[in-house]
């Protein structure tokens, strides 16, 4: 099968690149970051996916599958390129796939679809509408997006798409938000709140896009790998300090004396959980994770002792 | 009761807990073992709970414990609670469904969540419901709680969700009737207008002002378990009539408390 992945300079697109690689699939890339060392055997281009060049790609190599990975939640991106990218960038691959012959669509999205707020409910099923938007509309072009996505399977019948979201991934490479939220000695939490966080080791995660690809899936869903943990669990397992602030006084420190940057929206998610049910995902494809959430941590421990500095983080999207 | 017995007690909750001793819903074995060694002092020092009808609570499985409110503060639930740790043999968590207000203040979230008590939700009452725990309910609400003391004995209106949830679930209904909640918290007013101030529902205001219970005699009374069919989809006169039967059941079980 020929597959193209828009986005796949990404830690986890790479992952499944690889993946692809070995179970023998042809594997073409579209990413404008490029992948230096990338595998020879790997065609990239080095373009915009809204440019009409990535249209040429698609006219030219008729991929027969996407994974569409190429959707950011960077704070350090302005609202406008989160725009441009997320929504503008997911409209142009479906209008690609819908014009070239695209059998097959995997849209890779985000558990943080669903919002973090103190009514919301654990383990989130897949009909459930966004909530909390309102409050952190930082999160808006990706839940844009994915809704978007999710509209392709009336607009476009022929096209098999699925749509995942996949809570964070957390692992030894040290990407992703979740890990860069840890990435520092210190990890700020909301004085009196401890939300449970759900994550995923990242080879793990790479192998549900794989599953959900070879399983030809079509519809919506969640994908998540073992039972979520508190925060300040998963800080302690991690060598971490938890610092525990008043929220007034958090939102004023984040992003200062050597704490992640923060929007003030994303307090919420650190204040209530985002937990979703995956048990249709692992049905449909027959998806196990190998990584318990302890080890998960452990592995991202040992790639990132405590005491390095932390970075800005994107907003937990 | 000896804090290593209590320790005994949280290491043989049938809860899947996992190495570090927490459940996919966040229930903490650490945080089981200081709330049950505050609650077991209530219970059998403080207040000295009398139980009866324990035997009628399933030892495993899915259930659903119903009853009466008493007292203006949830007294009543946490008794219920100790009950089914320090009485059951092996001991099990109940769980209830903790008013939505709660998971708005600081350390009130973190610690009901801890202790298993999710916030009154549909999705998790049925979801605790399929995974066989021991499930909660106060079907009058928080119109339940701000009855005063004069009504301590009477039931207010109940909702109809519990029973269509154990229709659906397949879940028995174990009735409960809880005494003397009144007397250890007597309501003599609530303040709904300051209540809503401070983000709740109400502020119960007791003749010594303060809802701080005093030492009264509590005693809880379970009786037969009762099973609905259905699928919980049934026209709302039928759930009316089942949801009476229950009603008339706790109301019984009130009565045969207080002889």
């Amino acid at each position: 099968m020929r597959v193209l992945i828009p986005g796949i300079a990404g830690l986890l697109a790479r992952k499944v690149a690889q993946r692809l690689l070995g179970g023998g699939h042809e594997v073409i890339g579209i990413d404008p970051r490029g992948w230096p060392g990338a595998p020879k055997e790997i065609e990239l281009h080095a373009i915009d996916i809204r440019k009409r060049a990535a249209g040429e790609v698609f006219r030219k190599r008729r991929p027969h599958a996407v994974v569409h990975m190429a959707t950011i939640s960077a704070l350090t991106a302005d609202a406008e390129e989160r725009y441009r990218i997320n929504l503008g960038g997911t409209r142009a691959v479906f209008e690609y796939c819908a014009a070239h012959g695209v059998e097959q669509l995997v849209f890779v999205g985000r558990h943080t679809y669903y919002g973090a707020g103190p009514d919301a409910p654990l383990y989130h099923t897949e009909s459930e509408p966004p909530q909390e938007l309102g409050s952190y509309p930082e999160l808006a072009d990706l839940v844009a997006a994915d809704l978007y996505a999710a509209n392709a399977l009336w607009r476009l019948p022929a096209l098999q798409t699925a749509v995942l979201r996949i809570c964070y991934t957390l692992g030894p490479s040290g990407h992703g938000t979740l890990a860069s939220f840890l990435r520092g000695r210190f990890v700020p939490m909301v004085l009196g709140f401890d939300p449970l966080f759900q994550f995923i080791h990242e080879d793990d995660a790479a192998d549900a896009i794989v599953a959900a690809l070879s399983s030809k899936l079509r519809g919506i869903f969640n994908v998540a790998g073992p039972q979520p943990l508190p925060l300040g669990l998963i800080a302690r397992e991690a060598g971490r300090r938890a610092l525990p602030f008043p929220e007034a006084l958090l939102a004023v420190l984040l992003g200062r004396a050597g704490l992640p940057r923060l929007s003030r929206g994303a307090l919420a998610h650190i204040k209530y959980p985002i937990v979703v049910d995956a048990s249709l995902f692992r049905r449909e494809t027959g998806f196990a994770h190998r990584f318990d959430e302890l080890v998960t941590v452990q592995t991202f421990a040992d790639g990132f002792p405590a005491g390095g500095r932390s970075s800005p983080v994107p907003p937990l999207g | 009761m000896p804090g290593d017995e209590i320790s005994a007690r949280v290491e043989r909750l049938e809860l899947p807990f996992d190495a570090r001793g927490v459940d996919g819903y966040g229930t903490s074995r650490w945080h089981l073992g200081v709330a049950f060694r505050a609650l077991s002092f209530l219970y059998r020092t403080y207040f000295q709970v009398r139980c009866q009808g324990l035997e009628h609570i399933p030892v495993r499985g899915r259930a659903m414990l119903v009853g009466n409110h008493s007292g203006g503060i949830a007294l009543d639930a946490a008794m219920v609670i100790a009950a089914c740790f320090l009485e059951l043999d092996p001991p099990r968590l109940a769980q209830g469904m903790a008013e939505k207000f709660i998971n708005r203040f600081p350390f009130a979230s973190t610690w009901t969540s801890r202790c298993g008590q999710l916030t009154g939700l549909p999705e998790h009452a049925q979801r605790l419901l399929e995974d066989d725990r021991l499930l909660m309910v106060f079907p009058e609400g928080a119109r339940g709680t701000a009855k005063l003391w004069k009504d301590r004995f009477s039931l207010v209106e109940f909702g109809t969700g519990f029973l269509r949830l154990a229709q659906k679930t397949k879940s028995p209904i174990v009735p409960f009737a809880f005494l003397g909640g009144g007397d250890a918290i007597p309501t003599v007013g609530n303040l709904y207008k300051i209540g809503k101030l401070v983000g709740v529902p109400y502020l119960p205001v007791t003749p010594w002002l303060l809802p701080l219970p005093r030492p009264a005699k509590l005693s809880i009374h379970f009786g037969e378990p009762m099973r609905f069919d259905g699928d919980g989809n049934a026209d709302d006169e039928s759930t009316a009539r089942a949801v009476g039967q229950v009603k008339e059941r706790i109301g019984q079980l009130i009565e045969r408390g207080r002889q």
